[in-house]
Order: structure tokens, then sequence, then C-alpha cells
């Protein structure tokens, strides 16, 4: 597939948005992953540059993480819904869709299959990224449907176990016994089964993580765009503490994050048979020849 | 397409093609509008009387008349998948009755303002307690207030036709918000009419996603940045200034569709006797016995005038006032018990102290010609017990 089609005519190039040349030229539009990937993060112009997160957002580091590993960033619409999140996914250079309350899994079924009728030939990557009381709570039932429909579409929860936005309320992947705000003597059942609830509904490649290795929490955002494509529904689970609610000190974000990843949050991926002799396949290829 | 077909602009499809005379139940006809679309995608998601609709939707993608077909997991899932996917610039139907219509309504009522270009087959029934699958039209009040276009079939014949009217209204470059076409469950979906159809060989056009106020989020028109979903909470400011330009701008689109409802169904209004001094006011089933009753005056020799409402949205307020301009008495007759038929009209018209209000029947009962004529008659003067019998 050939990316050119993103690159400007010269005698065109003064008439289009000075950002969307920038993107052209320093940023990943029409570039090798190897030269514009995670691991240069810092020396080109990103997809998410400016973002209005909280000072130690563990959240909007992830959110840039997520839009730096994209392998095909010239063809992937997100789809997100209320929530901190989509406060840094709707400033991306990708296409955003911003829909009603916890329906995210839901347009997805219905864009990944339309852009399946209009581009039989051209892969267009389409990611849900949502808090875990978007994809858990209110959208609950469009989240494990279109999992059991095994649309091919990638679902990435970001899990900061509260509702941060709308003030710090209880959610249903909040920790048994958090005292939060409609929890006030504290919540009387544990977090709700995600990652076995991806598995059991039929998602080819799930992943729960603290992302505390850009590396490492690439690969699994890449792995899970890659085997979306042809294989089915995949899911990462990950942990976004919000530091705000949780009273972390900005210093210790990082800390936390280590510390979840000895516990709850430890590093678990499943994958069917299929997905590893895809991974294999993907992997083996030289860098350059993977997008 | 993969059936071979003539593709045909909705000109000539709707108004000039042949057409040959069919006795085909409401249902029926929804689906064979559906049929001859170009529909790319349709969702599915059971509720009497309207699965009757998506069964019938359902074989005619097993035949190739439509690409993709799915049922859904409720209606919340099938209306937001259904702006997911108009987002990918596909032509989209979907059908669905009372609660169903009222459990989708979250996403509905976000179309118009996300510019979903989209038709909303709305196949009536209860939707209070008492619950019943009965074809009460209360929960078209509902949909008065979200920006969509609403037809109003009266029988399966004008199901087809609308319908079909409702594809080409909905991608209009200057429109381009949602199209619902609604008609009673079981008088009309459950029981067979004639319905005069073009060739099945016949198509409408296929969809332009380019040809749009916005562009389809498909990547495939640089520069990429697209931000069409804006949330709007960035300051207060931005969240009025963005919420009203939206919005000022869905219902200017609403008032555009007008001129194509005059194109594709001839008006919003049939009138017949105008000038009366007694005009009956309806819309749907309640329009076919407004026009039972319409001939039984005539053939008793009563001047009565009858004012047909085909389009609910946008509101043909100068029209109604125009055909109510003589009237001494209107009477509305109405299959809900709030009336909004009824209080449209009566806003619409500065005499609005000549609007009866009724008859209305609920529940999904039938709507009996002898409740109108009663009113009639209690309008002439006139002794109605003696000349009923």
């Amino acid at each position: 597939m050939s990316l050119k089609y993103m690159i400007p005519a010269s005698k065109f190039k003064r008439y289009l948005p000075k950002d969307y040349v920038e993107l052209v030229d320093y940023g990943p539009f029409g570039k090798d992953y190897a030269d514009v990937g995670v691991k240069n993060m810092g020396t080109f112009k990103e997809l998410v540059e400016e973002h209005p997160m909280c000072s130690g957002c563990w959240m909007a580091y992830y959110i840039k993480i997520i839009f730096a590993a994209l392998p095909n960033p010239e063809n992937t619409v997100t789809i997100g819904t209320a929530g901190c999140g989509r406060l840094a996914i709707s400033q991306a250079a990708v296409p955003f869709i911003y829909g009603n309350y916890g329906d995210q899994n839901a347009m997805a079924s219905g864009l990944t299959r339309a852009f399946r009728l209009r581009f039989p030939d051209i892969q267009k990557d389409v990611i849900t990224i949502a808090g875990d009381g978007g994809m858990m709570d209110i959208g609950f039932s469009m989240t494990m449907h279109a999992w059991f429909r095994r649309e091919k579409f990638t679902t990435i929860m970001l899990d900061n176990e509260v509702y941060g936005n709308t003030g710090g309320q209880e959610s249903g992947m909040s920790i048994e016994g958090a005292v939060l705000k409609m929890s006030p003597k504290g919540k009387n059942f544990g977090k709700m089964p995600a990652m076995q609830l991806a598995i059991t509904a039929g998602c080819v490649y799930v992943v729960k993580m603290s992302p505390t290795n850009i590396n490492k929490s690439a690969k699994a955002i890449r792995r899970a765009i890659f085997a979306a494509r042809n294989l089915g529904p995949t899911f990462i689970h990950v942990y976004t503490s919000c530091n705000i609610e949780y009273s972390i000190p900005t210093p210790d974000v990082f800390r936390d994050a280590k510390e979840m990843e000895k516990g709850r949050f430890a590093f678990e991926e499943f994958m069917t048979p299929e997905a590893k002799e895809l991974f294999a396949k993907v992997e083996s290829k030289k860098k350059r020849e993977v997008s | 397409m993969s059936l071979n077909k003539k593709l045909v602009d909705m000109d000539y499809l709707l108004n000039e093609a042949p057409r040959e005379k069919h006795f085909i139940t409401g249902a029926q006809a929804m689906s064979e509008a559906v049929k001859r679309a170009s529909v790319d995608m349709a969702i599915a998601y059971p509720i009497t009387p309207q699965s009757e609709v998506m069964h019938l939707v359902g074989d005619i993608y097993a035949q190739g008349h439509i690409k993709e077909y799915y049922r859904a997991e409720e209606e919340l899932g099938t209306m937001s998948a259904i702006a997911g996917a108009a987002r990918g610039g596909v032509r989209l139907f979907t059908a669905t009755s009372g609660p169903g219509l009222l459990r989708g309504l979250e996403a509905i009522v976000s179309w118009p303002g996300h510019r979903v270009p989209c038709v909303l087959g709305v196949l009536t029934r209860v939707i209070n307690a008492p619950l019943s699958i009965q074809p009460d039209n209360i929960e078209m009040a509902y949909l008065m207030h979200s920006g969509m276009v609403m037809l109003h079939a009266e029988n399966q014949q004008d199901t087809f036709d609308f319908t079909l009217a409702a594809f080409a209204i909905t991608e209009k470059v200057d429109v381009y918000i949602p199209v619902s076409v609604s008609t009673e469950g079981f008088f009309v979906t459950h029981a067979k009419g004639y319905v005069e159809m073009m060739s099945e060989e016949l198509a409408f056009t296929e969809p332009d996603p380019y040809h749009a106020p916005v562009p389809a989020m498909d990547n495939e028109v640089p520069p990429a940045r697209i931000q069409r979903d804006a949330p709007v909470q960035k300051s207060n400011f931005m969240s009025y200034l963005i919420h009203s330009v939206w919005q000022q701008e869905i219902w200017d689109s609403n008032r555009r569709a007008m001129k194509y409802v005059y194109q594709y169904i001839d008006g919003p209004l049939e009138v017949q006797n105008p000038g009366s001094d007694v005009m009956i006011v309806a819309s749907g089933c309640a329009a076919a016995q407004a026009r039972e009753a319409h001939r039984y005056a005539q053939e008793e020799g009563i001047s009565v005038g009858f004012v047909k409402v085909k389009c609910i949205r946008p509101w043909p307020k100068d029209e109604i006032r125009e055909a109510l301009a003589t009237a001494k008495t209107v009477i509305v007759p109405e299959h809900n018990i709030i009336g909004w038929l009824c209080k449209e009209v009566k806003a619409a018209i500065p005499n609005s102290g000549i609007v009866v209000e009724g008859p209305r029947v609920y529940g999904g009962m039938t709507l009996p010609v002898e409740l109108i004529m009663t009113e009639i008659y209690d309008a002439l003067g006139m002794d109605s017990l003696v000349l009923q019998a």
C-alpha cells in the first residue's frame, strides 16, 4: 500500500493548513514506523502535542504512546466517549468520533463494516479508546456484544478505577472497599474481571498491563491492531491512574504505576494460536516493512 | 450492488418509472422501497410490530440487494452503529417501534447534529404503561424535537413512496440530516393494500459521501485533523457557541428539506374541498379514517374539507395556515392521548379556538369514522343521532 497520496503536491502545499503540511514534513504521515515510532518520540512532530489533561496525568502519557505506536496513522480513526481521555484523544491529528455515552464499540461496529464495504483493498484501522466507566459500566452491553459478534477492531480501556471526569465516583473497575463518591461507605464488590470477560467473549488478543515500559506498551498496541485487522476483536486493559481523585502526588505517579505492575496490573497477555502465528510472521519481517 | 440493476435518479424512480399494482402489507411496502434504494447496510433489532420490516429487509440482503446486514444487541447499540457507519459514508436503513425508539432515542437525537444521513422506519406502538404492542403513535411526539425530517404515511402506498423519497432527501447536501418514515403498526404494517411499484430492476443511484456538508471520516480527504464531533466542554463560551451554530444549522437544514418534500411527495399536504367551513386535519392512519369521514360527508351532502399532513417535520406552517384560512371549525383526529398534531395545528393558525381537540383514540385502538362524523355534526349544529340512524 502506498502512502504517497498523503503527500501534497508541492504547488498545493502552500494552500494546505500548516498543521497538516508539518505532519507530512516533520511528523509521521507517510513515514516509516522505524523512523517515527515510540523509540523516536521527541524527535518528530507527534500526532498528540497539546492536551488539557492534569499535571502528572498517566492517562495523557499513555494516550501519547497509543498515537506514536499506530502502524497506520494516515488511515486510522479513533472513537471515544465521555471521560477525561477524550480531551486528549480529540486533539490528535487522527479523526476522532465522539458519540454518546458508552456507545463507542457499537459505533465502531458500524464504522468498521462501512470501511470494509467501501474500501475492500485499503486497511482502515478503527480503535475505540474509553475509560473504565465508558467501557465496563454504561457501555458494557455494547462492548461485550461487539466482541461476541467478532467485530474486527481494537478496544483500549483506560482504567483509572474511578469516574475521573465527573468528579470521582465509584466505577465497576474500582477496587473493593474504595471510598469514593457514590460509595461513601466503601465499594462493596471488587473489580469486574475485564480481561476474562474479553477472552470469554472471543477477543483474539488481550493484554492487561501497567504501561511503565514504552516499548512494551507500543508492542501490545501494535499487536492488538494487527490482529484486529484479520482475526477478530482485540482488547487492551491498561492502568492509567487518576492522580487527582486518588491523591497521588505528581512525582509519585510513575512509582504508583510500577507498584500496580507488581500487583493487580501485572502484565498478562492472551493470544489465540492464529494471533501467535500472525505476530511471528509480522515481527520477523524487517522493521521497515511493517506498517 | 451485486445484482444487475439499472441505477436511476429519484425523480425518475418516483415520478416517471412505469409502475405495476401489487397487493402487499405495509411491512412489505417498506422493504420493497429499501430494495430499490441501493442501501449499503441495514441494522436490525426485533420489536413488534416493526420486526416484520427488518425480517423482510434481511431477506432482501440474503438475495443480494443490500451489502451488509446484522442484528444488533438492542436499539441503543443499533442506533449507535448507524451513527458509526454513517461516518464511514454508506447508505443506511433501520426501523423500530415504540419502546425501541425510546431506547435508541439518546443516539437518534444526536444524529442530526452529527450529520448522519439515514432512513429510520418508525412503525408505531404503545410506549406508556400498561405496555401493549398496539399502534398508538405518541412516540412520534418525542421525535418532533430531534431535528430530523419526519414523514407520516397514511397507507401502504405512502409507506413505499415516502421511504424511497426519504433516501433522496436525507442525502441532499443542503439537508443531510436523518429522515424518519412513520406509519401505524399493524393497521398498515400487517394489513395489505394496493401499492403501485416500479420494477425491482431499477434502483436509486449510489451515495456520494463527498457530496456532503461534512466529509465522511474515512481519511480519504486530507487534511486529516478532522474534529467534526467536537467535545464542546473546552470552555463555556465555546460550548454555547458550537452548540448554537450546530443546532441552528440543523433546524435550517430541516426547513430546507421542504422543497424536496414538494419535489418527491407532492408537497406536505393533500387538501380536499378547500375553503369548507369544517376542515378535518389528520396524518397517518388517522388521515385514512378522516378521508373516509370526508367521503361519508360528501355522500350525505355535507360540505367538509380534508387536509392530510404528510410531513410533520419540517412543519408546513404556512401551508396549514392557508388551508385553514376560512375554516370555522377544525377537527383533528389522532391515535394518541396528548394530541401532538392538534397542538401543532393550533400553534400554526391565529384563531386556535376553532380547533376541536379530537377525536382521539389511544392504546392502539381503531378510530371509527363515526367518531369523526359526530364531531362534524356537532360543528354544524346537526342532530348526529338522527342522521346516523
